[in-house]
């Protein structure tokens, strides 16, 4: 082997003039490369939530018994909004002929958006009983409950929900309009009626195990 | 470069062994320095100034600001009421970034209109949109800072903007928050970051300068220097009417800490942050104006929903700004010579100012409409106009030099 930093015939050459200098150049670096990138992802990781903040994420239950017909409640879980709303008789009669379906971006919640359980017009298990996750699928925002149709948002608004900051609005299920900047409907978390009047959010229905994680856009 | 000429022993001692002296000589007094530059080319000093006036006031801020939800409203507050001068730290602070970006954006335009991004400023010119981009980091994370309204929705809104990424943008806005919402790891993550971004600012800021010693200023001319009768030192030239240029700033500075310290912000943020109430209307701080427009005009483009194409347009507005030099196929620098573009440039003054307008208000009826056309033609204008300009346009005979050009050929 030679002892000084000479590039050619000195060291071991292979066919072209490459050293074995070289070669131990770039495996070197690359070795040095790797081990820098591994070296990152503890502190990357360490960016991700921690512990306790995933373990605050149980299931709460919500008594609901005194929502009125056309009220909605707000109540925290995993430090998002969750909106139960108690629909009317006619809401839910102007859901179910469903004249909106043509001017929705999603109006049979195609997306993964919700558990098979609230695949449906409604969007919810009971008909009446609608439970979503209030964070705009745009950026984020919490969307006005606006059940009131016509109005400032126009002569065909049937009710629904209205961002204030960018715009977009939701129907009454939590469907997204054409043409508003939020791309998907609003999310149904996991949740299921433990008795009439109580809901409990954050755990599926005994029969399903849909994944809360899995959800397109929260 | 000269030998060091100093009196002192003591300097001539410590220049030898480290010539900071000579270097100092070297980049300000004897730096040449083209003889017809206006006032135009104060704006950089300026900013320098400010990026000094930010790191000082800010240091004093973190000596008595705590990061945590339930305690950095309280001790912003404390700041503005119990702390000695607290009032005056933090309005030179909250004002000084506005005057930071009013600053640097006449820097820009200044840029635009003489071509100084053209060979061979292309790295200086991208180093300063480098620049641009940590400062934007920067103020949005101070902004989150007090924990007000604003300061609370706004980096919802702005962290949402990454679950436009797709199939991973999920995982990335929570790795973001550190959470599930923007919250108490979320303000932490924000400060350490705020405190370091203006010293990584500084760094590029070196380099920057650096970029524009080796070739020197551009100038109104937009031509070369031909020889020392086209130049003069900085030192005292230049030094002389940039301290000119920094007493007029700071006296409109001063008016507005002084006098009117809330006028640009918004007064929302003095609301503490509530996560369960979206302000009726969530505005970002007015130099984001422009770009928030953008945001959210952009309706679905086929298959592209309009969430992730308006942060594409919002993203894309900067990248214009990197590859501008490619982009501008005119060889002729300054717009004085360019008869089109000269007028051209105009266009897109109005345009960001337009969109800063609509970016102001809600997105409804006119607004929309106003949105969309204005973002079409800032991409229409670096897209289109800037290569085609070159080639169709006819420049205006350059002067012989920059000294011809001021003597009116007489000598
Ligand atoms: C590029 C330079 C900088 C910019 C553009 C900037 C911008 C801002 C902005 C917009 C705010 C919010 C002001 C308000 O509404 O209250 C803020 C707050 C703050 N900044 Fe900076 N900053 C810079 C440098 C620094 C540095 C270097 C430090 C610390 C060493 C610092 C420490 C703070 C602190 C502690 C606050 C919170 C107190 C407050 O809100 O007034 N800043 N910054
Ligand atoms: S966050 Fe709701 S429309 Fe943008």
């Amino acid at each position: 082997m030679a002892d000084t930093a000479q590039p050619g015939p000195i060291g071991g050459h292979g066919h072209d003039g490459e050293t074995r200098r070289d070669f131990l150049a770039i495996a070197a670096t690359a070795i040095a490369g790797v081990g820098t990138a591994c070296a990152t992802w503890p502190l990357i990781s360490s960016m991700n939530p921690a512990q306790d903040t995933l373990a605050a994420g149980a299931p709460i239950d919500i008594d609901i018994s005194g929502v009125q017909p056309g009220q909605q409640i707000i109540v925290l879980w995993r430090s998002r909004p969750i909106f139960v709303v108690r629909r009317t008789p006619d809401q839910v009669k102007a859901l179910a002929a469903d004249k909106d379906a043509a001017s929705l971006r999603d109006p049979t919640s195609a997306a993964n958006q919700q558990a098979a359980y609230a695949k449906n017009v409604y969007r919810s298990v009971k008909p009446d009983v609608l439970v979503l996750v209030g964070i705009c699928t745009h950026l984020g925002c919490i969307p006005e409950f606006v059940p009131q149709p016509g109005g400032s948002l126009g002569a065909s608004w049937q009710g629904g929900y209205f961002c204030p900051c960018h715009g977009s609005r939701y129907d009454l299920s939590g469907r997204v309009f054409q043409n508003v900047p939020a791309p998907y409907n609003l999310p149904v978390p996991p949740y299921h009626f433990v008795s009439d009047t109580v809901i409990r959010v954050g755990e599926n229905p005994p029969d399903s195990t849909f994944d809360f994680n899995s959800i397109e856009q929260i | 470069m000269a030998a060091l000429q100093s009196q002192s022993k003591i300097v001539r001692w410590i220049d030898h062994r480290l010539p900071i002296f000579t270097f100092m000589q070297h980049e300000l007094h004897e730096y040449p320095t083209p003889k017809n530059l206006t006032y135009w080319w104060n704006y950089g000093s300026l900013a320098a100034l400010m990026l000094m006036i930010m790191i000082a006031t800010g240091i004093f801020l973190a000596m008595e600001y705590t990061p945590n939800v339930n305690l950095a409203f309280d001790s912003v507050e404390r700041i503005m009421r119990d702390v000695n001068y607290g009032w005056l730290i933090r309005y030179i602070h909250m004002n000084g970034a506005s005057f930071f970006f009013i600053v640097t954006y006449i820097h820009i335009f200044r840029g635009l209109y003489y071509g100084s991004y053209k060979e061979p400023r292309e790295l200086l010119w991208i180093l300063g949109v480098v620049i641009l981009l940590c400062m934007m980091a920067t103020a949005f994370m101070g902004y989150v800072l007090p924990w007000g309204q604003m300061s609370f929705w706004g980096a919802t809104v702005i962290t949402n903007l990454f679950s436009a990424i797709p199939l991973v943008g999920n995982e990335v806005v929570t790795w973001l928050w550190g959470g599930f919402s923007v919250d108490n790891p979320t303000l932490n993550r924000f400060y350490a970051l705020h405190y370091l971004l203006p010293f990584v600012i500084l760094g590029v800021v070196g380099l920057h300068i650096m970029a524009l010693h080796t070739h020197g200023s551009n100038n109104p001319l937009g031509i070369d220097r031909k020889g020392p009768q086209d130049s003069i030192p900085f030192h005292p030239y230049y030094t002389i009417k940039d301290m000119f240029g920094v007493g007029v700033f700071l006296t409109i500075f001063a008016i507005f800490v002084f006098w009117f310290p809330n006028l640009l912000g918004d007064p929302a943020n003095y609301i503490r942050a509530n996560p369960l109430q979206t302000p009726p209307e969530i505005v970002p701080e007015w130099y984001f104006l422009p770009f928030y427009a953008m945001l959210r005009s952009v309706p679905d483009i086929l298959f592209i929903k309009a969430k992730l194409a308006g942060v594409l347009a919002m993203f894309g507005s900067i990248f214009m700004l990197f590859i501008l030099p490619w982009l501008d196929t005119s060889p002729v620098r300054s717009a004085r010579f360019r008869p089109i573009y000269k007028w051209v440039f105009w266009l897109l003054v109005i345009d960001v100012l337009v969109l800063g307008y609509v970016g102001a208000h809600r997105p409804e009826g006119l607004y929309v409409v106003m949105g969309r056309i204005a973002t079409l033609y800032y991409f229409f204008h670096f897209l289109i106009l800037f290569p085609l300009l070159g080639i169709f346009e006819r420049p205006l005979p350059l002067p012989t030099s920059i000294s011809a050009a001021v003597t009116k050929g007489k000598p």
